[in-house]
């Protein structure tokens, strides 16, 4: 096993002995790999009995729950992405209302009307909602609470606390692909760019051309809804907190930043309920303007 | 592989090692002494009963009394050395309690330097807060978790200096060289059984209370005075030992947390104390010595809290002592609540967000462990053996012991509180005299001459007098001498004491030390608590034998020592140290001896009247 | 009043078993109360940790049906009483004896913690802080050791290889502590990174769920830390800035030099003081030099599990067995 001896004096004896071993010992240590672990005791006899878990209460129940909802939200995301139909409730219904699983709908095999005149990529002729889905997907995927939703439900490590890892080997975040969960700034920054093209979603969904030009309709409540829901989400997110504020160490020389650190913080707390309420908010949204475009029901208008 | 300090070498050899100092008790005062040792560059060794960190001053919770003037300007050492002269009724050693009074400031802000977070005032200073006793609000805090804060911040502060910690091991005995002076601990570890024994230039006794002895007390189970028998056995003089302070609230209820600390920082935050009657009692029970500054109504009592210059403090913070007796009175005069105390009550005073952040853990101890919401409802109190101020008796500026070679430092030491001590008067006691202490080892170790060894044929005593429990097949079980030893200190030298109840202790205790002698256990010796019980038997009734002589001795009422058949102060006793020790035969006795005196220039201050202290000249204090 | 029935671990590193014992239930009792009775009846030599009875020290941790919790906060009227309560040691430690455990892992990885480097203080010799710059911090200094969170985090629970590189939460919470101390003036980010194993936590959060001070390790520390290592190694925005304003992050080597691990002596030195020959009883037998190292700081390891001397011949050697 590794392990550092240091005499007394504190030389270490990687490094050149000499008559300053406070200058010496620092020069013979170039990398972390130089700087020898103390020994800990490995592979210590553990007491207890052998067993997965000792516990008795239901455990697996909230994992098990995870498991089935977020497989049920995968599994219809992939049959609306694939759908490509039915997203986007046009003039013919005075409505502009759009999934907000398919915006930005800027490819060319948007329906007409859904894009407005953001029409970029003209060549790519697969579902819209690869690219409606694109940053919200890196975002939740990347999300610290989803990563802990999954990686106790599907990945089962662990599956509960004080329950045995379902794996021999575990390294963690430390190493390619999941180190890549790092980017989820980047990911958060992206978000914040796509509440704000969902916001704009929401916003025209209060124009009802031919039905009286301005007014509420059942679709902008839920689009509204969906937006908010999703900046609520995006910022009570970790990432968000950290460069609001929490890379701050003197609070009282950042007065700002740490108010705004505190409001986060605060909305950081329910970080979780949002996660949920905003997938669950989503996939209303979508469905609605499925429903809606599929011609089963037309949008009540409010006022 | 094996990590540990376990085997150490083989059949016939006694595990050793040799440092410099040895400190002996890993607290705030041993941690202290170890770090100042180490600072100095010595060989230091630190020893403690339990893991590091567990020691009995991570519980202490309302704070480190300093003037250090952060709140109130107007205070200073001076004051502050007035207070606990009062508080322990000027039974203190003057010059103890003045440089505690002078140096623990400094002590403070060095915690802060070496990364402890107090409580802050506004302009970023530290927080301080008001206590029984204290003319100003003067206890750095955090919370209601300082000991914390203060343990955390030394044993990091000694983890990263380096100092080589001997946890889990308990030290049985000290070892004189032909000189007299003390060259070795011995004792064993905990995990394994296995013996040991440290060789030193100089030691430090840190081990804390004696609580232990008592049924209900705040204190851990390592608070059996194993430090102050030791150092008797070694031949040092002890002092006072009859004065144990009651702290006045302790849980009631339920029963098996009874004793269980409730911080004064209630208290100081603005709880107050009320019988069946729902009567704020204490108003029926300020002594005239602290009468003229005491208020004599609630409304100037309530006043105060916001503006102590103008008004008086609340008899609910007078001296520990008083508080504990008038509590006592009341449930004997059938006052008290349904379990056998009185109500301390915050809730209907303060608002219930300004108590979850003052009192964090008062809130979730009683939340936890009685189901009692102190945000909504009154708790249940009563008093709890929690200190004892007498020890060995100390060099006020060395702490070194009548025993050459010996120091001896916070609670285990005597002298520096009197006869009663201010709450928050001990942590800033651990860090000065800890100091102090590690300062003085190291000085004592670099001069001393010769080579410290450890003497085989004791050490063969120490040992086989250990094991001898195993040896007896039958015999009685440690923890049934232990209780009964509880039950006999509780109920007959308890808080209030008489004669005969007193010389009823002393023939009992003689019983159970031949009970004791004759208690057996079964198991192996590693990690046995049913033999490391019988391990501490022989000091908890030392110092129970300690302390019911002096009680007997000191016929007077002063400070944590209350006599039924001697009710009034004696000013007589009031100018002695009752001084126990061993004779040349091993026999116990006991002589007043008369107290330092204090120079004129302190003495001064107290002929002062009470409502005007001294100004600061020069603040000393800072 | 009915009984309760108590399953306890009762072994040590040569095995064990749950041994069972039966006691009167007795009103406001926690599970440590009845482990005293049980000592101070049938099993005097029933070992455990315990100090403060009060949740302040952190000493008596161990699994209570299952969930790791300190026994003396554990009312039994809250444990389902038709069932036996299953007591056993924490189970990513070295079992010492029954419910004790070896934790010295825990004090191994604070002498690897470079600690706080403060600024220069004021003029008169103190410093000023403001209650906002401490509150964060004290959050994570009321932190009372018990190691349940160490205990319950399955990077080292489950996959022992991962002990030598890794913090664990309780260090982690105290890396966050100085990383956002006012007065720090050191970087252990890269430490964090490449030693302390902070990419090996997957923020699973029972560290967080086990803490019996309501310590959030994860949102409030090891969150925050993975952000400021984002900062500091996986955002190439920060790099640029680094660049620009010509500011550098301190490498983990260097970093790691100023812990107390790497210049405090550790205790192979400690062989050399032993050894001084006492002629006691029994003759010199088969010495065991097992008496390998243990920082300071560092616990009481395993015991020799069996194979150190007996009682009978050796006063002064272990006796790991009963
Ligand atoms: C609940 C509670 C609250 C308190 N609150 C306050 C407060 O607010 N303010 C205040 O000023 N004071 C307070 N006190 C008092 C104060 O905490 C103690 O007086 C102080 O902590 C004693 O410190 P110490 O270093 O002398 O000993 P301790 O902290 O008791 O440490 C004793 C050490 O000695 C070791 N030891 C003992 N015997 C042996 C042996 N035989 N061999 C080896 N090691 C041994 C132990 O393992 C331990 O490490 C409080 C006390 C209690 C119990
Ligand atoms: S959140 Fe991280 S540190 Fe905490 S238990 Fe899970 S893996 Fe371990
Ligand atoms: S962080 Fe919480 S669980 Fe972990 S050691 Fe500290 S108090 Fe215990
Ligand atoms: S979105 Fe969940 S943490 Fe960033
Ligand atoms: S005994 Fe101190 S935390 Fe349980």
């Amino acid at each position: 096993m590794a392990c550092c001896r240091v005499d007394r004096t504190g030389r270490h004896p990687g490094g050149p002995g000499g008559s300053e071993p406070e200058k010496e010992d620092k020069s013979g240590v170039s990398t972390i790999d130089d700087v020898k672990p103390i020994p800990v005791t490995i592979g210590g006899v553990r007491g207890g009995p052998a067993v997965r878990t000792l516990r008795r209460d239901p455990w697996w129940k909230s994992p098990a729950f995870t498991f089935v909802v977020l497989t049920l939200f995968v599994a219809y995301t992939v049959w609306a992405v694939f759908q490509n139909a039915d997203y986007f409730v046009g003039l013919s219904q005075h409505r502009d209302l759009i999934s907000p699983l398919y915006s930005p709908c800027i490819v060319g095999s948007c329906v007409p009307g859904s894009h407005g005149s953001f029409l970029v990529l003209h060549w790519w002729m697969l579902t819209p909602a690869l690219i409606g889905l694109s940053g919200p997907g890196l975002f939740r995927s990347t999300c610290y609470y989803y990563r802990k939703a999954y990686y106790r439900s599907f990945w089962q490590s662990p599956p509960g606390c004080a329950v045995a890892d379902g794996h021999k080997r575990y390294t963690g975040e430390s190493r390619f692909p999941l180190i890549l969960q790092n980017i989820h700034r980047y990911a958060w920054y992206v978000a914040i760019a796509w509440n704000v093209i969902l916001t704009i979603d929401a916003i025209m969904a209060y124009r009802l051309p031919g039905d009286g030009g301005i007014g509420v309709s059942v679709g902008s409540l839920v689009l509204t809804a969906n937006a908010a829901a999703l900046w609520m989400y995006s910022l009570s997110c970790h990432a968000c907190r950290h460069v609001t504020g929490g890379h701050v160490n003197e609070f009282s020389k950042a007065p700002i930043r740490h108010r705004l650190w505190k409001v986060v913080s605060k909305l950081n707390a329910i970080h979780m309920q949002f996660a949920w309420i905003s997938l669950f908010v989503v996939v209303i949204a979508d469905a609605y303007v499925r429903m809606v475009a599929a011609g089963w029901f037309t949008d009540p208008k409010l006022f | 592989m094996a990590d540990g300090l376990t085997a150490g070498p083989g059949a016939g050899e006694l595990e050793t090692h040799d440092f410099d100092v040895v400190v002996i008790g890993a607290g705030g005062a041993g941690l202290r002494a170890a770090v100042e040792a180490k600072e100095r560059g010595l060989r230091t060794a630190l020893v403690c009963k339990s893991l590091l960190g567990k020691a009995h001053t991570v519980m202490a919770e309302g704070g480190a009394a300093a003037a250090m003037g952060n709140v109130w300007s107007e205070d200073n050492w001076q004051v502050h050395f007035r207070d606990t002269m009062r508080g322990g009724k000027m039974l203190n050693n003057w010059r103890m309690a003045q440089l505690h009074a002078q140096e623990s400031p400094d002590r403070i802000y060095e915690l802060e330097r070496w990364g402890a977070l107090f409580d802050r005032t506004p302009d970023g200073r530290i927080l301080q807060r008001d206590f029984g006793g204290h003319r100003y609000a003067r206890l750095a805090h955090v919370g209601d978790r300082t000991g914390l804060e203060l343990i955390r911040t030394l044993q990091q502060r000694a983890v990263s200096l380096g100092i080589e910690v001997f946890m889990e091991c308990k030290i049985l005995r000290l070892h004189k060289d032909s000189e007299g002076r003390v060259s070795a601990a011995v004792g064993y570890w905990r995990p394994t059984g296995g013996f040991v024994a440290f060789t030193g230039k100089a030691f430090v006794l840190a081990t804390g209370s004696i609580g232990k002895s008592w049924k209900y007390t705040s204190n851990s189970w390592e608070s059996t005075g194993d430090g102050h028998a030791m150092a008797l056995w070694a031949g040092a003089d002890m002092i006072d030992m009859e004065c144990v302070q009651f702290h006045p609230t302790g849980m009631v209820w339920p029963l098996s947390v009874r004793g269980i600390l409730v911080t004064e920082g209630v208290r100081g935050d603005g709880g107050v104390l009320r019988n069946s009657e729902g009567r704020r009692f204490m108003f029926d029970y300020i002594p005239p010595m602290f009468a003229a500054e005491t208020a004599d109504s609630e409304a100037e009592g309530d006043r105060w809290y916001d503006d102590h210059t103008n008004n008086r403090r609340p008899p609910e913070l007078l001296p520990r002592d008083e508080v504990a007796r008038s509590i006592n009175s009341e449930v004997k005069a059938g006052r008290g609540s349904p379990h056998g105390g009185v109500f301390l009550d915050i809730a209907s005073r303060r608002s219930a967000e300004y108590i979850r952040r003052r009192l964090p853990s008062m809130y979730h101890q009683f939340k936890e462990l009685a189901g009692v919401d102190i945000t909504a409802e009154a708790m249940e109190v009563g008093p709890t053996c929690h200190y004892v101020m007498g020890g060995i008796r100390v060099n006020a500026d060395t702490e070194a012991t009548t025993v050459p070679g010996l120091f001896a430092c916070g609670e285990v030491a005597g002298g520096m509180h009197g006869s009663n001590r201010l709450g928050g008067n001990s942590l800033s006691d651990l860090l000065v005299f800890g100091r102090r202490a590690g300062m003085a080892a190291a000085d004592y170790a670099e001069g001393r001459t010769g080579t410290p060894t450890v003497d085989a044929a004791e050490s063969r005593k120490v040992v086989s007098e250990a094991l001898a429990p195993f040896a007896r097949d039958s015999g009685e079980s440690p923890y049934d001498i232990h209780r009964d030893l509880q039950e006999t200190m509780q109920s007959l030298v308890g808080i209030i004491r008489t004669e005969s109840e007193l010389v009823q202790a002393a023939g009992e205790l003689d019983k159970l030390a031949e009970r004791a002698d004759a208690v057996a256990v079964s198991g192996g010796r590693a990690y046995n608590p049913g033999w490391n019980l019988a391990t501490d038997l022989p000091s908890m009734l030392a110092v129970s034998r300690l302390v019911t002589t002096g009680a007997l001795e000191r016929r007077e009422s002063r400070g944590g020592h209350t006599r039924d058949d001697y009710p009034k102060p004696d000013p007589e006793f009031g100018k002695v140290n009752l001084v126990q020790r061993l004779d040349e035969q091993g026999r116990l006795t006991l002589s007043p001896e008369p107290l330092p005196q204090m120079p004129p220039e302190l003495a001064a201050l107290f002929e002062e009247p009470a409502a005007s202290p001294a100004p600061a000249p020069g603040k000393e204090g800072h | 009043m009915a009984d309760v029935t108590m399953r306890v671990w009762r072994g040590d590193s040569a095995g064990g078993d749950f041994a069972d014992y039966t006691m009167p239930a007795v009103e406001g009792e926690v599970v440590l109360d009845v482990l005293h009775r049980i000592q101070a009846g049938p099993a005097p030599d029933l070992a455990c940790r315990w100090n403060c009875k009060a949740g302040k020290c952190g000493s008596c941790s161990a699994e209570i049906n299952g969930m790791p919790r300190l026994m003396c906060m554990t009312r039994m009227d809250e444990l389902p009483t038709e069932e036996p309560v299953v007591v056993a040691p924490m189970k990513t430690f070295p079992i010492v004896r029954d419910l004790v455990t070896d934790v010295s892992f825990n004090y191994v990885m604070a002498r690897q913690l470079p600690p706080l480097k403060p600024k220069a203080p004021e003029a008169d010799g103190t410093y000023r802080m403001q209650q906002v710059d401490v509150e964060r911090g004290q959050e994570f200094r009321k932190c009372i050791e018990c190691f349940l969170c160490q205990d319950v985090c399955h990077v080292i629970r489950d996959h022992e290889e991962n002990k030598p590189n890794y913090a664990g939460p309780r260090l982690f919470i105290r890396y966050m502590e100085l990383e956002s101390h006012p007065l720090d003036t050191n970087d252990r980010r890269e430490l964090l990174r490449q030693r302390m194993g902070i990419g090996l936590c997957n923020i699973t959060k029972c560290c967080t769920e086990v803490c019996p001070e309501h310590i959030k390790i994860t949102d409030n520390a090891i969150i925050p830390l993975k952000e400021r290592v984002v900062d500091g190694s996986y955002d190439p925005i920060a790099w640029l800035g680094r660049k620009i304003m010509r500011r550098t992050k301190r490498s983990a080597a260097e970093v790691a030099q100023d812990a107390p691990a790497f210049t405090a002596p550790t205790s192979e030195d400690r062989l050399e003081r032993q050894t001084v020959p006492v002629a006691v009883g029994a003759a010199v037998g088969a010495g065991n030099p097992a008496a390998a190292s243990a920082g300071p700081g560092a616990g009481p390891s395993e015991p020799a599990g069996g194979t150190g001397p007996t009682a009978a011949g050796d006063p002064f050697g272990t006796d790991a067995g009963a």
